[in-house]
């Protein structure tokens, strides 16, 4: 049932831009709001976000991970590190991998 | 058949209705959430909109370019590895919904879908948060229900309300809610502070409210603590049923009482405990018609989108939202439940 609403309704999550839009919503911005913001912070336009063919090169182009995996391309918290500072945001698992490490990123 | 259109009853059987009788059932369960929710009635423009969603010749659709919402589950991993018997463990199951199928977020939970039964196992939760996270790049929730019920005898400490009731110890069964719902709260901020601390994106509350008001008070209280607690930390509630019900009755939170809200009320009440994102819950009548279910839903659902000013995402599982009450529901319905959750109900996702 979940596939069909994904499919339906869904963003696309890591195949467009729907786990950066999630990350805005989740804290509490509207939809449209989300949206925007994301866009913004990419430098496409609001249209782009759920257009995997656009979202692939700019997923690609920014090394924040993409469905199919990249040689030596960034994944996983790799991707994240880069996505909390692309969206101005923290992300709790960042945060304490940073603590982890002792890095600053 | 040829001027009746496919379509389905609430338990998921396909019958045959024309378009006349289609708008009669949208009507129909409008005008039971406007009577028994005080919702106000959708637009002329909806319910057209709606009839046309209901009646397209597509067995899928989905949304117009550009509706797109965020997705989120409840029972996340347990779906996969649990009830689809797959044998692959939850990081597998997370993996499969970012790489495969694309999901905008996922949650890991246990297979005892309650907050109290987790504090043994917490700590095994934590380090499965804590891989999972290395590997995953979308956000990934940690969830499970107050599920409040659990704390009376024999399973817990309390005496339960719901035999003290009966026999007119009507003082007694609200002390024991109010000392259970102190129990729950306790439970839901220690295990969640221990998931935050395992770099959880966030904690759902699911189900707020099965137990009535004293468990919504609970799923209210550990959401305030946890968001001031982890200012970075996102909180998602879903809730039990479309109305809280009053088994204890009197009970408030920041001087609202819970009883009896409605989704336009219980979204205000979650913001106010630093709730992030709500969901709503409508069940479904499997007596009725599709249409009637989905109508129903929908006018809930932008009553409370209305009065929103945190993301609405309406749960749109087995027999909730629409969604017929069946295990496997077909595909035709929940498709045009997830296109008229958003475009009719501007919901933010599901």
């Amino acid at each position: 049932m979940a596939l069909m609403h994904e499919m339906a309704a869904g963003m696309g999550g890591i195949r467009t831009a729907g786990d950066l839009v999630a990350r805005m919503v989740m804290k509490g911005m509207k939809i449209d709001a989300a949206k925007e913001y994301v866009a913004n912070k990419l430098g496409c336009s609001v249209f782009d976000l759920s257009d995997s063919a656009k979202m692939k090169e700019i997923r690609e182009s920014l090394d924040i991970g993409t469905v199919v995996l990249r040689p030596h391309g960034s994944n996983g918290m790799a991707a994240k590190i880069k996505i909390a500072e692309l969206l101005d945001i923290k992300i709790p698992s960042v945060e304490l991998f940073k603590k982890q490490t002792g890095k600053s990123f | 058949m040829s001027d009746k259109c496919f379509t389905r009853m609430g338990d998921g059987e396909g019958i045959w209705m024309s378009k006349e009788q289609i708008r009669e059932e949208v009507l129909a369960g409008m005008e039971d959430a406007i009577v028994k929710g005080k919702a106000q009635p959708m637009t002329g423009g909806d319910v057209d909109y709606l009839v046309e969603i209901l009646t397209m010749p597509e067995k899928n659709v989905s949304v117009e370019r550009g509706h797109e919402g965020i997705t989120t589950f409840d029972a996340g991993t347990l779906k996969m590895a649990v009830r689809s018997g797959l044998p692959i463990d939850s990081s597998t199951a997370l993996l499969i919904h970012e790489r495969a199928l694309c999901s905008d977020t996922m949650e890991i939970c246990n297979t005892d879908y309650s907050y109290k039964q987790i504090k043994n196992i917490v700590y095994e939760e934590a380090m499965a948060m804590e891989r999972a996270q290395m590997n995953c790049i979308m956000p990934i929730f940690y969830g499970a229900m107050p599920n409040m019920g659990l704390y009376t005898k024999p399973d817990g400490p309390v005496e339960n309300w719901s035999e003290l009731l009966p026999q007119g110890k009507v003082l007694e069964a609200l002390e024991a809610q109010e000392k259970a719902a102190e129990l729950c709260t306790n439970d839901m901020v220690y295990i969640g502070s221990i998931l935050a601390e395992a770099g959880a994106c966030g904690i759902q509350f699911d189900t707020a409210g099965a137990s009535g008001d004293a468990d919504m008070l609970a799923a209210l209280q550990a959401s305030k603590i946890l968001s001031q607690k982890y200012p970075d930390l996102s909180i998602t509630m879903g809730m039990a049923n479309e109305f809280t019900l009053g088994m204890h009755g009197r009970l408030k939170f920041e001087g609202e009482k819970l009883a009896g809200q409605y989704p336009a009320k219980q979204v205000k009440t979650a913001a106010d405990a630093g709730v992030h994102s709500y969901g709503p819950v409508i069940n479904t009548n499997s007596s009725k018609s599709f249409a009637w279910n989905l109508s129903r839903s929908l006018t809930h659902v932008q009553e409370a989108t209305r009065a929103a000013t945190i993301p609405v995402l309406p749960n749109v599982g087995m027999g909730v939202g629409g969604i017929p009450l069946t295990t496997t529901s077909p595909t035709d319905a929940t498709t045009r439940v997830a296109k008229a959750m958003l475009e009719i109900g501007k919901a933010d996702g599901l």
